[in-house]
């Protein structure tokens, strides 16, 4: 690597102060800064200090590269918001004056001095302390490259529901192949349990399959439905991923699905996962009707056979054979270059909140178990009952925020809630002309065409009732009140408690994440946010991306969302990763760690401090060797080796050294009166 | 009038939550006092033990590592080395004559702004009470009106 | 085991009933409760919210006496709610709260006074026996199953909330009374009102609301089949216990739901005789419901108090009795 001369004053490093308009000037003297890093930095290389009141605007850049030019400057220091922000700006300044950009170095003075210092002279201090580390730091910086990676044109998504399905769709539709593992038999996620979806009220059934038939035929979307992701290994464009396709004790090579195995199955069993405890399956069985793909999987814990030894009533039905008792998991490794997590939900046990009475009273119904009920091929075939399966109710209570918005339980709201709410009161007075009482907080009702629906809802007659329900139970007291249950509440809007007897009580639970999110984080390398939802990249301008390249996330994975959102992540997904597929190669950040061979004596304390495997040990040279496509450049060997072989390129020892000398040399002043 | 004593703590900060954490007491303008001044590190992990002498040497009272919570490091598990480094360099300092207090440790992840500008502003008063480091190798200038060197009793 | 005991102005009174039933189950429990020399009222509900640090004085007093009288214990067992949570909150504010403690000994030393927090611990005797002796021992103790009773338990409001030491788990959910009723071989219904107010002092301060809750809990104990009630509170037995016929009278109705405190059950489980345990001293007999388990339980006509004879014509002045006598 070329660095220009680094003898003392033989740099040329141009300071650039912003004034951010008077989110930096407004608490720091930037005036002064620029006066004093002229003056008194001199000595360190610099040459020219100036200020402007937005350097990252084109004009702002255009000042540097201007100067960059005229001055010869061979180092860039900008002073201003974090390198978060624009560290890519500024290089990229840099870059177009022909300066390398890893020669160009930021000073945090807004999120790290103006915003969070009372003082303004102390800030002007600091001020001045940074620039000064800044510019002993750059003096250390070397010219750089970025790395090309190249990048496999496959991709894993993790996760059948609606997002998996849209990304899917997207990338095979672009004519790049797609591994879609999906850990229950049939893709379709929680969509596929709904009865129809708001605001239009749309079949969700009707809306879904289409959908999901196009990714089972799809000749670019590979179906691996009952798997597990087990290991993941690799980095952006090579990722290897170990995936554990369970035993189906179905031949998917012969099997027709033609059902004559379920519904000769004797073995009659509580379908807690899709019918949500409402309903029966077999011990053979296809979630649903509509499955894909149609073969469906044996549930080894309750099949008669495999308790017994005896029934194998499927076996001898099958027209063609498929049944294979034998069958055994199978470990497959896949190659993919990118990865999408669209792994849903799980909803909130009710049972933690003892006072509505969910598992003690029989009529106090779940969201879910709602949904189940209204759908068509539900387990009362769409019919609104109590949970005696026949009598039909005259009065329903549906409450809301039950686990959302709540210190005890979960404090963030879950999104779809108020929604879903209003079109249960809806599909209530549609088919049984119950009276309904929605108890509500706030109304969330934000997005196209939802506060319409609202309006709607409120002119079809429901109750809206703004009080967090206290309670509910069967305490009743009056006569014609027999076998109801009562809800006790504040009606906030009338400034009364309100005791109102119903038949039926629907709860609309929270979405939660995954109950063992925190588990697949680390097996891809992403992080969770503290109540368990992926984290993304960043909040407001990346939504879809993770700290981790390559590794993307869509739909509720990363928080509760309606379906509309979830379908547009899982598109935005789908377009990250083909842009990256097209790209064929992709230039990744040069921060890396590199062995010189000549300073290792062969210790091999490194050996073991790298989490990405990066670093092995040459037995014949005997010296350590860092594998620059794996490293990720956290810098731990860096610092651990005791000869200080390994270099850290970008943030290297070096580099920290000269920077805590540079922010040392602004005192600070002792004659100050003390901090407020 | 007696000056009064203002440390001067140099915080180490990682590119993924701590620093982010920093950013994030920043745009939440949370104040904390400008005693200290932040140097951004890839990882915690790539904290050498050299950097906090150094600091130290350069005239630092006090020095703040910052990193990821356990569990949540970008790179996986290096802020466990970066614990494992600061409990064996405590134990170095106090023979040298540094206080092992003017050495902390802070998790903070990217959310936890107002966190760590608690922390920071506590560190602060805990190193002003301590008072300034009393090591002949310091190599620092003083802005102090032109008066005999006193020496500071630290207490035991 | 011995500890430090605050009866409270109500077991002296009107809720003699509670510390019969107490003293009678001591020895089978295997603890010696002691009361603290000198206590004086805890305040109640009322004072604590028109004066904040005299009440809480008045209270600490007593927390004062405690750490005085030593007896080999650290802990002060009160059987009331309302005493229990006071001197509960009380200890825990001084230890939490500099400035409240130094107020409070500042007043408690002008008495000659003063108390360390964190000095004794407070504790309520459903905590201790659920928590220090256990269901399963209590079951070893059960000499006369109660089986064939159906029990309701009542716990009120003030032992489980806000429960400053977190001793009974859940407030909204709390099963500690029902543990111990089933341990005694009764059976323990599922109460819903359970933890809904009795009404506390309203009975005085504006009995029509006050009826309406009473109403409320006795009609819920019907509905669900209760023989009795239990419970750990004395105003809760008094207003259900006291009020019933009054609540009869206003809604036409004719509730006869006895409610009992839950020492006296455990008491009858484990042989005791009825009337050491208080039992006939309620208004609504517990008799029916006990003789459903074949235990008799006569209701106790209290001693009533002799008027002294209405004097002839008009008082004399006080004279010195015998001569050489001054007055």
């Amino acid at each position: 690597m070329t660095t220009t001369n680094a003898k003392n004053g033989d740099h040329r490093i141009g300071v650039y102060v912003c004034h951010c308009g008077s989110n930096i000037a407004g608490v720091v003297n930037v005036f002064e800064v620029a006066k004093w890093a002229q003056e008194n930095l001199a000595d360190q290389g610099v040459v020219v200090s100036k200020e402007y009141k937005f350097m990252c605007s084109s004009l702002g850049q255009k000042l540097i590269e201007e100067d960059i030019q005229k001055e010869k400057l061979d180092r860039v220091v900008v002073a201003a918001c974090s390198p978060h922000l624009h560290e890519k700006t500024f290089r990229g300044a840099a870059s177009r004056a022909g300066l390398n950009p890893y020669l160009c170095e930021m000073a945090s003075v807004r999120e790290q001095v103006s915003w969070v210092t009372e003082d303004h002279e102390l800030a002007t201090e600091k001020a001045k302390a940074m620039v000064s580390g800044a510019v002993a730091r750059v003096r250390e910086h070397e010219e750089l490259n970025r790395i090309r990676v190249p990048i496999n044109a496959s991709t894993l998504i993790v996760g059948g529901g609606i997002a998996g399905i849209q990304a899917a769709l997207e990338i095979a539709n672009s004519g790049f192949h797609v591994y879609l593992v999906e850990r229950e038999p049939s893709i379709g996620g929680h969509m596929a349990q709904f009865d129809k979806t708001f605001p239009t009220l749309d079949c969700a059934a009707c809306i879904l399959t289409p959908r999901m038939s196009e990714v089972g035929m799809h000749p670019n979307i590979e179906l691996l439905t009952w798997s597990e992701v087990e290991h993941v290994d690799g980095y952006l464009g090579n990722y290897t991923v170990t995936v554990r396709k369970k035993a189906r004790y179905v031949d998917t090579s012969l099997c027709t699905g033609c059902g004559v195995c379920w519904q000769k199955c004797p073995k009659k069993v509580i379908d807690d996962k899709f019918e949500v405890g409402l309903g029966y399956r077999k011990a053979i069985y296809t979630p649903f009707e509509q499955a894909v793909p149609r073969f469906p999987v044996l549930d080894k814990e309750n099949c008669i056979y495999f308790e017994k030894g005896t029934c194998k009533a499927c076996e001898k039905f099958c027209a063609v054979g498929a049944i294979k008792l034998d069958d055994q998991d199978e470990v497959i490794k896949l190659s993919v270059g990118n990865v999408i997590l669209a792994t849903g939900y799980d909803m909130f046990d009710a049972r933690r909140i003892p006072r509505y009475g969910y598992g003690r009273l029989p009529n106090v119904f779940t969201s879910l178990e709602f949904e189940r009920m209204c759908n068509a091929a539900g387990p009362t075939n769409g019919a609104v009952v109590l949970r005696d399966g026949k009598t039909a109710p005259k009065s329903v209570a549906i409450v809301h925020c039950v686990g959302s918005r709540d210190k005890k339980y979960n404090t963030y709201c879950s999104a779809i809630c108020c929604m879903q709410s209003l079109k249960f009161a809806h599909l209530v007075k549609e088919r049984t002309g119950a009276e309904v009482y929605n108890f509500y907080i706030d109304m969330r009702t934000a997005a196209k065409d939802y506060d319409e629906f609202y309006q709607k809802v409120l002119e079809e007659g429901a109750n809206l009732i703004r009080g967090r329900v206290a309670e509910v139970n069967d305490a009743t007291l009056f006569g014609g009140e027999e076998g109801k249950l009562l809800i006790q509440v504040e009606d906030t809007l009338i400034g009364k408690q309100r005791q109102i007897p119903v038949d039926m009580v629907i709860l609309a639970i929270a979405l939660e994440p995954r109950h063992d999110s925190a588990y697949v984080a680390r097996q891809f390398g992403i992080s969770t946010n503290s109540s368990g939802w992926f984290t993304e990249k960043h909040p407001k301008l990346d939504p879809v991306a993770t700290m981790t390249d390559g590794i993307f996330i869509a739909g509720c994975t990363s928080g509760p969302k309606d379906i509309p959102a979830s379908v547009a992540q899982g598109s935005a997904a789908a377009a990250r990763v083909v842009s990256y597929i097209e790209q064929k190669e992709l230039a990744l950040e040069p921060v890396r760690g590199s062995i010189v061979a000549e300073k290792c004596s062969g210790c091999r304390i490194c050996n073991g401090l790298c989490p990405f495997n990066a670093i092995s040990f040459d037995e014949e040279k005997y010296v350590s060797e860092i594998n620059q496509a794996l490293c990720q450049g956290c810098g731990t060997c860096v610092a651990a080796c005791p000869a200080g072989a390994i270099a850290g390129t970008v943030f290297s020892n070096q580099q920290v050294l000269a920077q805590i000398e540079g922010l040392m040399r602004v005192p600070f002043h002792e004659t100050q009166p003390a901090m407020a | 009038m007696d000056a009064q004593f203002e440390p001067l703590i140099i915080g180490f900060t990682c590119n993924w939550c701590s620093y982010r954490a920093a950013d994030m007491a920043g745009t939440s303008r949370v104040k904390y006092p400008a005693n200290i001044r932040l140097v951004r590190l890839m990882c915690s992990g790539g904290l050498d033990p050299t950097f906090v002498l150094k600091a130290f040497t350069c005239g630092a009272d006090g020095v703040l590592i910052t990193g990821c919570h356990p569990g949540e490091c970008h790179y996986i598990e290096q802020n466990y080395k970066a614990l494992r480094r600061v409990r064996l360099l405590t134990r170095i300092l106090q023979p040298m004559d540094i206080e092992p207090a003017r050495l902390m440790l802070v998790w903070a992840s990217a959310a936890e702004g107002v966190h760590l500008a608690k922390e920071i502003t506590q560190f602060v008063e805990e190193i002003r009470a301590l008072g300034p480091l009393n090591w002949p190798l310091r190599t620092r200038v003083i802005e102090k009106p032109k008066q005999a060197a006193q020496l500071v009793e630290i207490p035991a | 085991m011995k500890y430090l005991f605050y009866p409270g102005c109500s077991l002296h009174s009107t809720s003699g009933a509670y510390l019969d039933s107490l003293r009678a189950i001591e020895e089978k429990l295997a603890v010696e409760f002691e009361e603290v020399g000198d206590w004086n009222c805890c305040g109640a509900n009322e004072y604590l919210s028109l004066h904040r640090i005299p009440s809480y004085a008045l209270v600490a007093r007593n927390l004062a006496l405690a750490e005085q009288q030593v007896n080999g214990t650290r802990t002060l067992v009160a059987a009331c709610s309302a005493c229990y949570l006071n001197l509960a909150k009380t200890e825990k504010y001084m230890r939490t709260d500099r400035a409240l403690d130094a107020r409070i000994n500042d007043a408690l030393a002008a008495g000659g006074m003063h108390y360390t927090p964190g000095s004794v611990q407070v504790r309520h005797i459903l905590d201790l026996i659920y928590n220090d002796l256990g269901v399963c021992k209590l079951k070893k103790l059960v000499s006369r199953p109660l089986e064939g009773l159906k029990v309701a338990a009542y716990y009120g409001c003030m032992v489980i909330r806000p429960d400053p030491d977190k001793r009974l788990r859940d407030p909204e959910n709390p099963t500690a009374l029902e543990e111990l009723i089933q341990a005694t071989g009764a059976e323990a219904i599922d109460f819903p009102l359970r933890t809904h107010c009795c009404s506390g002092h309203m009975p005085q301060i504006d009995a029509q609301v006050s009826f309406e809750l009473i109403r409320n809990l006795v009609a819920a104990a019907v509905k669900c089949g209760a023989d009795l009630l239990v419970t750990t509170c004395p105003l809760c037995q008094l207003n259900i216990d006291a009020y019933q016929d009054q609540v009869n009278k206003e809604y036409g109705m004719d509730y006869q739901m006895p409610i009992l405190f839950f020492t006296q059950l455990l008491g009858l489980a484990f042989g005791l005789d009825a009337r050491d345990l208080g039992i006939g001293k309620e208004i609504v007999s517990a008799a029916p419901a006990l003789a459903k388990i074949g235990v008799k339980a006569e209701p106790v006509t209290p001693e009533l108090r002799k008027r002294p004879p209405k004097a002839e014509g008009l008082p004399m002045p006080a004279m010195p009795k015998a001569f050489g006598d001054d007055l």
